[in-house]
C-alpha cells in the first residue's frame, strides 16, 4: 500500500524490540471476540489511477453548476475563484498543518488568521470577529446562544427573512438548553415591520436576528430595529448569507448591530455541494469575552518580535469543559484561509468592484425575467438575488429548466416544503460568472417554461 | 555565528508585513470589467464607505502567503507526532479528486435529478462507515467531531424525551476530551466526572456506582485520550444499558481499530467519526472537520436531517423531518448537507486502502506507537503499563528534579525539526506527553526523533535547564507572550491613528 512504508523486515525488527510475538498481540485488551481476524466485507486497495477512474464515474454522473447556465443562490453562490487561491491552499505547510498548538512555528497559520480577523471585521464594520466557524448556519445558532450569555435571557426573536435553514439549526441548537425561539414566517410578497418585531420583544428577549439581504433577497435599513434592541436590553444579531454584498451595501456595523456573522463561502470557496464552508463571527469589543470559537491575538515573542497566538481560550472547552462558550473545537481552517487570500486578491477597489458587477448581472436578469409573461420580480430591493413570482410551481419550472440545460434557480418550495403558498415562486441569484448568454438562456428557457 | 541582518530577514527565514502594511489604494490582485454604471436597487443602502481593504498585486500576494507558509509546520515538513490528532499522510490524489468538475461545483440546491452521482457517493461513503463499525445507521451531516457529539447527544436526549423520562446526568471520564463535558452541557445534561483507575481505564466500581435512574448515558472514548483501549468496554455497555442509558462513544481514536475492531461488537450506541483524523482529510490549520455519527438501532429514528435515501428512482434527499414515517428527527445541524468535500476526500482514501489496507494501517499505527514507546521508556516514564494502542503517553516525573518542564521539552524538540507531541493532555496524567506516530512514518523517523528525544532528555539530566527555558531558539519566532495576548487583546490590525 502506497502509504504504509513499514517494512516486512521493520515490523519484524519493531515486534522484537517491542517483546511482542504479533500485531494482534499489540490488541491484547480488546474484549473476546471482538477482534476480527480478517478484513471486513469491503472492497480491496486499488491504486491511484483505478480510484481516480472510479470517482470521475461518480463526478460524471452529476451536472456541475459551472457547466450550464447557473442562477442558484439560497446561501452558497457561485463565484469566480482566482488560481492563486488554490495554488496558496494546497501548500503543505498550510493544508497540512493543524490548529496552531505551537505558536512558535505556527506564525503562518496565525498571521493568515489575523489578517482574516481583520477583513471579516472590516467587511462587517464591527470591532472584532473570530477565527471562523463551521458555517452560516451554525455561526447563527451561536450567535443566539452568545446573546442569551451576554443578556442572561433565554429568548431569541427570529425574523421570517431569516434563511429556513439558519432557523431549523438555530431551534436544534436551542432546543435543550431551554431557550425559546420566537418569531413570524416569511413572506417574499410582505415584509415584517420594525413594529411588528418590536412586538414580539419582551423582557426575556436576549435578541433579534435578522437576515441583510433577507433569504428572500431584499436589502432593508436595521437601525431602527436596532434602537428598539437596545431600549429594551437586547441585542441586534444581524446574518448573511452572501459576504459579497457588502462590498456594495452598507455593512450592518453601520445600524449598530451587537454581532454580525454568516456564510463565507462566497470569497474563496467552491460550491463543494453544500460544505466545507467557512462561518464568518463579529461583534463588538465589549462582547469579545462572550465569542465563541478560537481567537488569535497579537503579541510580541521573547526577543521582541512581533507574533501572533491564540488567545482567550479560557472561553473555550479545552480549559473551561462543560464550562466553555461553545463546544466548537476545530474550525474552517483552511476555508478562512482561502476567503483571505481571495479578500486580499481582491483589495478594496477589487471587492468593491466584484459586488457593483454582481448587482448589475443581477438587475440585467431581473428586467430579462420580468419580460418574460408569467413571471414577475417581487422584490423593490436586491443585490444579486431575488424573488420571481411564476404562474405555475417553481419546483415543476425547475425541472423543466433542467430539460433545456439551464439551473434557473431555487424553488422556495425546497426552502419551505410546508408552505403551499410559496409553491409558486424562484429564487434567482445572479453573480459576475453569469453571462449575457446565460441571462439570455434563462429568460428563453423560463418563457418555454410558462407557456 | 549570528548578526543582525538589514533587513531582519535570514537567508531563508522572510519577515513578513501584514497585508494590510503593504497594501497600496491604487493596487489590485484582480482584473475586473469596468462596470456600466446601472442604476442601483439596493433600497437606498448603498455602501457609502470605504471598506478598509488594502490593494496588493497578484505577485505580492503570491509571495506573501508563500513566506507565511514558510513560518509553518506541517505533515508534509516533517514528523508531526501530535497525540490524539492523528497527523497522518494526506494524499495528493484525495485533492485532485475533490476538485474534480462535477464534484467541487455543485450547488447544494440542484435539482436531485442533476446530482445522483454526489448522492451517490455519499450513499457510498455512508456504507464503508457503516461495514467498518457494524452500525445499522450513520448521519453524514456533523460538520465537525465536536457537532458529532452534539449530533449523538441530542439523539439520545430526544430518544429520552420520547420515553417520556427525565434523566439528565451524563458521566464522563477525567481524561475525556474537553468537547464531552462542553457538549454534555449544551444538550442540558449535567456532567458528572468517572475518575480513572491506576491503568489509565475507566474505574468500573466508581462507574457502577454512580448509575441511577437519572443517568442518560456515558460518554467514552474508546480507546481513550490515554492510548488504552477500554478493557470493561463491554461490561460497561451492559451496565449502562441495565441502568436505562445509553452509550455514546467518542470514536476520535476510531483510527487505531479501523478494520480490526467494529464499534458495534462493544455495545455502543452512537459514535462520531473524525474523518480529518481516521480518514486522513486534511488538518488545514484547524478545519474544515467532519464527523460523521453511527446509530444503533434504538437511536436511529432520531438522527438529524437531512439523509439519503436510495428508492426506486434512485437516490434521494430527505430534507424535511415529516417525510418518512419511521424517523423523528431531533432536528437540523448544518446548513445544506454536510462536509461533501470531506466525504469525497474520505471515500477517495477508503477505497485507495481498501479492507486491507485500513487493516494494515490500523495496524502499523499501533505498532509504530508501541515501538516508540518501548524505545522512549528506558528515559522517560510511561504513564501507565501494557501495551498502548495507537498513541503513547508519559508523565512529566522523568523530569522531576530537573528544573525542566514538558513544555521546555517540548520548545526544545522544535529546534530539532519536529513537531511537539501533545501537552498536558490528558488531564489525568501530570505534565502529559502524548506522542502518536501514525502509520504513515518510516522506522528511520521515529528512530530519529526517539534519538532525539533521548539526547535532550539527557541533556536534562546533566542540568541544563537554562537552555530549555529559553528555547526554542531556531525557529522564525521564540516563545511568544500569551499572558500578555490575553491581558489586552489585540485581534485586528487597525491603521495607525494620528
Amino acid at each position: 500500500m502506497r502509504y504504509l512504508p513499514l517494512t516486512r523486515a521493520d515490523r519484524a525488527a519493531m515486534l522484537e524490540t517491542i517483546g511482542a510475538s504479533s500485531v494482534e498481540e499489540l490488541y491484547c485488551d480488546v474484549p473476546d471476540g471482538a477482534l476480527l481476524d480478517a478484513p471486513v466485507d469491503l472492497p480491496s486497495h486499488l491504486g491511484e489511477m483505478q480510484v481516480e477512474r472510479d470517482m470521475q464515474a461518480l463526478a460524471a454522473k452529476n451536472i456541475g453548476a459551472s457547466s450550464v447556465p447557473s442562477f442558484l443562490g439560497a446561501g452558497a453562490y457561485r463565484h469566480h475563484v482566482p488560481a492563486t487561491v488554490d495554488y496558496v491552499i494546497q501548500r503543505g505547510e498550510f493544508l497540512t498543518a493543524y490548529t496552531p498548538y505551537q505558536p512558535e512555528i505556527a506564525q503562518g497559520t496565525l498571521q493568515y488568521l489575523f489578517e482574516f480577523q481583520t477583513q471579516v471585521a472590516s467587511i462587517t464594520g464591527m470591532d472584532v470577529a473570530n477565527a471562523s466557524m463551521w458555517d452560516g448556519a451554525t455561526s447563527c445558532a451561536e450567535a443566539v446562544l452568545m446573546a442569551c450569555r451576554a443578556t442572561r435571557r433565554k429568548k431569541a426573536v427570529l425574523s421570517g427573512g431569516l434563511h429556513p435553514h439558519y432557523r431549523e439549526v438555530t431551534e436544534t441548537y436551542c432546543q435543550y438548553s431551554d431557550t425559546e425561539v420566537a418569531g413570524r414566517d416569511g413572506n417574499p410578497e410582505q415584509q415584517a415591520t420594525v413594529e411588528e418585531l418590536g412586538e414580539l420583544i419582551d423582557d426575556q428577549t436576549a435578541c433579534v436576528v435578522v437576515q441583510y439581504p433577507d433569504v428572500f433577497g431584499r436589502i432593508q435599513d436595521h437601525t431602527r430595529l436596532a434602537d428598539l434592541c437596545h431600549a429594551k436590553g437586547a441585542l441586534l444579531v444581524v446574518v448573511f448569507t452572501e459576504a459579497v454584498a457588502f462590498g456594495a451595501i452598507k455593512s450592518p456595523g453601520s445600524f449598530g448591530a451587537d454581532i454580525v456573522c454568516g456564510e463565507g463561502q462566497s470569497i474563496g470557496n467552491a460550491l463543494n455541494y453544500g460544505g466545507p464552508y467557512v462561518g464568518l463571527f463579529a461583534t463588538t469589543q465589549k462582547l469579545v469575552r462572550q465569542m465563541p470559537g478560537r481567537l488569535c491575538g497579537e503579541t510580541v515573542d521573547q526577543d521582541g518580535k512581533r507574533g501572533f497566538v491564540l488567545t482567550l481560550s479560557t472561553r473555550e472547552q479545552h480549559i473551561r469543559r462543560e464550562k466553555a462558550t461553545s463546544n466548537i473545537c476545530t474550525n474552517s481552517g483552511l476555508c478562512s484561509l482561502a476567503f483571505t487570500v481571495h479578500m486580499s486578491l481582491l483589495g478594496e477597489d477589487g471587492y468593491r468592484r466584484l459586488a457593483t458587477l454582481n448587482h448589475e448581472n443581477a438587475c440585467k436578469a431581473a428586467d430579462a425575467i420580468d419580460a418574460v409573461p408569467g413571471a414577475s420580480v417581487v422584490n423593490d430591493s436586491f443585490f444579486n438575488e431575488f424573488t420571481v413570482k411564476l404562474t405555475k410551481p417553481a419546483a415543476e419550472v425547475v425541472e423543466a429548466l433542467v430539460a433545456e440545460g439551464v439551473l434557473g434557480g431555487v424553488p422556495l418550495s425546497r426552502l419551505y416544503p410546508n408552505r403551499s403558498d410559496l409553491d409558486n415562486y424562484l429564487l434567482v441569484a445572479v453573480t459576475e460568472t453569469n453571462t449575457d448568454e446565460d441571462i439570455a438562456a434563462l429568460a428563453a428557457a423560463l418563457k418555454e417554461a410558462l407557456a | 555565528m549570528t548578526f543582525a541582518t538589514h533587513t531582519g530577514n535570514r537567508g531563508l527565514v522572510l519577515e513578513e508585513k501584514l497585508i494590510f502594511e503593504q497594501g497600496q489604494p491604487d493596487r489590485t490582485g484582480v482584473d475586473l470589467p469596468e462596470p456600466k454604471g446601472t442604476k442601483s436597487r439596493l433600497g437606498g443602502l448603498d455602501r457609502e464607505s470605504d471598506v478598509g481593504l488594502p490593494g496588493l498585486s497578484e505577485p505580492q500576494v503570491v509571495r506573501h502567503f508563500t513566506r507565511l507558509s514558510q513560518k509553518n509546520f506541517g505533515i508534509d515538513s516533517g514528523f508531526f507526532p501530535l497525540g490524539s490528532c492523528t497527523m497522518k499522510h494526506n494524499p495528493r490524489l484525495n485533492e485532485k479528486v475533490a476538485r474534480l468538475p462535477g464534484l467541487a461545483d455543485l450547488h447544494p440546491m440542484q435539482p436531485e435529478s442533476t446530482v445522483q452521482g454526489a448522492l451517490e457517493l455519499i450513499d457510498t461513503c455512508a456504507h464503508w462507515l457503516l461495514v467498518l463499525t457494524g452500525m445499522p445507521a450513520v448521519s453524514m451531516s456533523p460538520a465537525a467531531g465536536a457537532q458529532g457529539e452534539l449530533c449523538g447527544m441530542m439523539a439520545i436526549r430526544a430518544a429520552l424525551d420520547a420515553r417520556g423520562e427525565n434523566r439528565r446526568r451524563v458521566l464522563v471520564p477525567e481524561s475525556a476530551h474537553g468537547t464531552n463535558p462542553a457538549t454534555a452541557a449544551a444538550c442540558g445534561f449535567t456532567v458528572d466526572s468517572i475518575p480513572a483507575t491506576e491503568d489509565g481505564r475507566v474505574d468500573l466500581a466508581a462507574f457502577e456506582a454512580k448509575l441511577g435512574d437519572d443517568v442518560a448515558g456515558i460518554m467514552l472514548t474508546n480507546p481513550n485520550t490515554c492510548g488504552l483501549f477500554e478493557r470493561d468496554v463491554r461490561k460497561i455497555a451492559d451496565l449502562v444499558h441495565a441502568a436505562g442509558g445509553y452509550f455514546y462513544c467518542d470514536g476520535a481514536n476510531f483510527n487505531a481499530i479501523v478494520g480490526r475492531v467494529r464499534p458495534a461488537d462493544l455495545g455502543i450506541d452512537a459514535m462520531h467519526i473524525n474523518l480529518h483524523k481516521t480518514f486522513s482529510t486534511p488538518h488545514g490549520g484547524g478545519g474544515p472537520g467532519s464527523g460523521p455519527v453511527v446509530f444503533s438501532e434504538a437511536l436511529a429514528p432520531y438522527a438529524p436531517i437531512p439523509y439519503v435515501v436510495r428508492n426506486e428512482n434512485g437516490f434521494h434527499l430527505v430534507e424535511t423531518a415529516d417525510e418518512n414515517d419511521g424517523m423523528k428527527p431531533f432536528g437540523r445541524l448544518k446548513g445544506f448537507h454536510g462536509q461533501m468535500g470531506m466525504f469525497i476526500r474520505a471515500l477517495t482514501y477508503m477505497k485507495s486502502h481498501g479492507a486491507d489496507g485500513l487493516r494494515q494501517a490500523s495496524g502499523d499505527a499501533v505498532l509504530n506507537a508501541n515501538y516508540l514507546l518501548a524505545r522512549l521508556k528506558e528515559k522517560l516514564s510511561v504513564a501507565f503499563p501494557g501495551y498502548c494502542m495507537h498513541e503513547a503517553l508519559f508523565d512529566d516525573s522523568f523530569l522531576k528534579d530537573t528544573g525542566v518542564s514538558t513544555l521546555d521539552l517540548a520548545k526544545a524538540i522544535i529546534d530539532e525539526g519536529f513537531h511537539p507531541m501533545t501537552m498536558y493532555f490528558p488531564l489525568v496524567v501530570h505534565g502529559a506527553l502524548l506522542i502518536e506516530p501514525t502509520e504513515t512514518e518510516t522506522k528511520e523517523s521515529i528512530d530519529q526523533f526517539c534519538d532525539a528525544v533521548l539526547s535532550l532528555v539527557a541533556k536534562a539530566e546533566s542540568g541544563d535547564a537554562e537552555f530549555f527555558k529559553n528555547a526554542p531558539y531556531l525557529t522564525p519566532r521564540r516563545r511568544l507572550d500569551e499572558t500578555a495576548a490575553a491581558r489586552k487583546p489585540v485581534l485586528r490590525w487597525q491603521p495607525e491613528t494620528a
